[in-house]
């Protein structure tokens, strides 16, 4: 073989290796079922890198377990995710995922600190106590989210929306690189609302990559550049302008949205 | 009551002391894994997990002494208890995955199968010859009589060891026992730490078989850390105390036995362990039933006092006894019900205080603020002095209660 011969090889290879930016989250023909009934079915989706996703749709309509399964927390039953352009559990440490509140037991024995502590988790392995620096940090992270007085509550006592800022709190504390948040504005009073919203702005100013799951359809043009619309197959994704259409919603809920509620949104006629 | 307290100081002699000692280290373990499995609320697994080493206890007898040596070799009944109880463990695991059945139907299932087929064992060896004294009822509830030496350095060495990897798992278990998707999201692999969970409380189990006996093996992992639970509300202290209460249950329900060998061990120990976590329950400072009952109490107090002063100031009669007893104590009406010169003070304070409480509630329209309108906040507490001279201003001059 020639040199010149070699140098087109090394070319060829080159075009096979990914660009340096790769999307945050992909994911390919991903199939997820609970016993024979599809949650998710064929699902293909890029997010973009540093935009503001909404994830909208109906009630059962998969939502929640499309990022759950991206993360591997549900098994899949075909399809293949990406995160950054690797395997996601190669890049773990720049993902941090905040379920429903609703999913866990707030009476479990935790002061609020300890709650973002566990976002500190891969820092302080097995062994690791957790000293000063990680209590600082933690307290850094809820004073963001308004709640560095509250550090050494019980869980339990905190209203809905607390509890939810602390969760955010806990994703903060991971310093990651993409935000998967799972109806972070579901039930919460509007200034947990106002302040959540303040800090994914932030976080997306800092170039990271937020992705909701959200059903206030009032609030999607407003907080988010960027909708994927669905109901167990995608409808439809791409920035709000494009996507978020009265045609598209009205596909997506099929007869459940009625008319009236449409106009309401005073979307852009298409 | 000499021989107790011989026992109890470790006086009654070396094997007695070591027993002692080991079935501290087991209380220990016991307590502290049976946190986690108490927070990840899968405590009834553990039960089905005991009562599934009674068949490899029996196979085990039977298998060493067909091999023609002594059936009643420990380590050796537990290595075949342990390889039962694992067998338990992963058809509760596969029932529940595979099938439509829950882990309820699962563990009743699996306990009531295994406990049976474990007693056929036994009475199938209660027939052989080598069998007359083998004393494997021991394994059901427990005891110290006949330990040897090398039983009780069994227990202890194993009750350190499962210690040691408790403390080594602790974190990943909080974490999955809070919140299991989260825990999967960054990283942690769920299942696994379930096993090795279920691992742990099946190594104690086991370890705990001769002194504790499998059927009450459940209660060691399950009442120390409910009774913690009434005295903290975090994790790691949860884990001192249930390793405490089974610590100290063990050692003074073995330290019994050891006294009184007709005692045995395991209903000692759990007997222990429920004077513990009935003093808990009823006087915890914060989780307590008394504790519970006397702030509801107060609460009751405060809510009829203040409806007590508004009715006066609207001149409506007073019926309710624990509102006029409220009253009357305060000396805020006199024996005939009318109001004194400091009820009808208060009264009217309290009634300011309402309207003031509708301009506040009128100016701030937030959530915070009406959060707190409880009726019994004092207004006080919520505003500053000069947000409620600015609200006076705007109501007028105060009104007296007519007498």
């Amino acid at each position: 073989m020639n040199s010149a011969a070699l140098e087109l090889a090394a070319r060829d290879g080159e075009t096979l290796t990914p660009p340096v930016t790769e999307s945050p989250l992909s994911v390919r023909g991903m199939t997820v079922s609970y016993g024979e009934k599809a949650a998710v079915f064929s699902f293909d989706l890029s997010i973009p890198a540093g935009s503001m996703v909404a994830i909208v749709g109906p009630n059962g309509a998969g939502k929640s377990t499309l990022i759950k399964a991206a993360l591997g927390a549900v098994p899949k039953l075909s399809g293949a995710v990406a995160s950054f352009g690797q395997d996601v559990d190669a890049v773990r440490h720049r993902i941090a995922y905040v379920p429903q509140r609703a999913s866990v037991d707030w009476d479990f024995p935790a002061r609020v600190i300890d709650v973002v502590m566990m976002g500190l988790y891969r820092d302080l392995g097995l062994l690791g106590f957790a000293r000063k620096r990680h209590r600082d940090q933690a307290i850094a992270c809820l004073k963001r989210v308004g709640m560095d007085e509250f550090s050494t509550r019980q869980i339990g006592q905190l209203s809905g929306g607390q509890q939810q800022r602390v969760f955010l709190a806990r994703a903060l504390a991971q310093n990651a690189d993409l935000y998967l948040l799972d109806e972070p504005f579901a039930g919460v009073d509007a200034a947990t609302e106002r302040t959540t919203i303040d800090v994914l702005k932030s976080l997306k100013a800092e170039g990271r990559t937020i992705v909701c799951v959200h059903h206030d359809l009032t609030t999607v043009t407003e907080y988010f550049d960027h909708v994927v619309l669905m109901n167990i197959r995608k409808i439809a994704d791409g920035p709000v302008e494009e996507v978020f259409t009265a045609d598209n919603l009205q596909a997506t809920y099929g007869g459940r949205l009625a008319t009236a509620q449409i106009d309401q949104l005073h979307l852009a006629s298409t | 009551m000499d021989a107790l307290f011989q026992a109890l100081l470790l006086q009654s002699g070396y094997n007695a002391a070591l027993v002692a000692v080991g079935a501290t280290f087991l209380g220990i373990a016991a307590g502290s894994v049976g946190t986690f499995m108490f927070l990840r609320k899968r405590a009834l697994v553990s039960d089905a997990v005991a009562h599934a080493t009674l068949p490899g206890v029996g196979l085990a007898f039977i298998i060493m002494v067909l091999l023609g040596g002594d059936g009643r070799n420990l380590a050796g009944l537990l290595i075949g208890s342990a390889l039962s109880s694992l067998l338990g463990l992963f058809l509760i695991e596969w029932i529940v995955r595979r099938t439509r059945l829950y882990e309820d139907s699962a563990i009743g299932a699996v306990l009531s199968v295994f406990f049976g087929f474990g007693i056929v064992l036994l009475t199938v060896i209660q027939t052989m010859s080598a069998g007359r004294q083998a004393g494997l009822q021991s394994f059901l509830l427990g005891s110290t009589a006949g330990m040897l030496f090398v039983d009780a350095v069994i227990i202890a060495v194993g009750g350190v060891v499962a210690l040691g990897l408790i403390f080594l798992l602790r974190r990943p278990m909080t974490v999955v026992a809070f919140d299991a998707d989260f825990a999967a999201s960054s990283g942690l692999n769920v299942r696994r730490t379930d096993l090795l969970m279920m691992g742990l409380v099946m190594a104690v189990t086991v370890i705990g078989l001769k002194l504790v006996g499998l059927i009450l093996i459940v209660a060691l992992l399950i009442i120390p850390p409910v009774t913690g639970r009434f005295w903290t509300e975090r994790t790691d202290r949860l884990m001192l105390i249930a390793g405490g209460t089974g610590g100290l249950a063990g050692y003074v329900g073995a330290s019994l036995s050891a006294a009184y060998p007709a005692l045995p061990t395991g209903p000692v120990i759990v007997l222990l362990c429920f004077g513990m976590f009935a003093v808990s329950l009823l006087l915890a400072p914060q989780r307590g039933v008394l504790a519970a009952l006397l702030r509801r109490r107060r609460f009751q107090i405060r809510v009829h006092y203040r409806q007590g002063l508004l009715a006066l100031a609207r001149g409506e009669p007073i019926y309710d006894r624990l509102t006029i007893s409220v009253l009357k104590k305060d000396g805020l009406i006199r024996a005939d019900g009318v109001a004194t010169e400091a009820g009808r003070a208060q009264a009217a304070k309290a009634l300011r205080d309402e309207t003031r409480w509708d301009i506040a509630r009128q100016i701030h329209q937030d959530e915070a603020l009406s959060a707190r309108y409880d009726g019994l906040t004092q207004i006080e507490d919520v505003l500053t002095l000069d947000e409620i001279a600015e609200i006076d201003r705007r109501i007028g001059p105060p009104v007296g209660v007519p007498a």
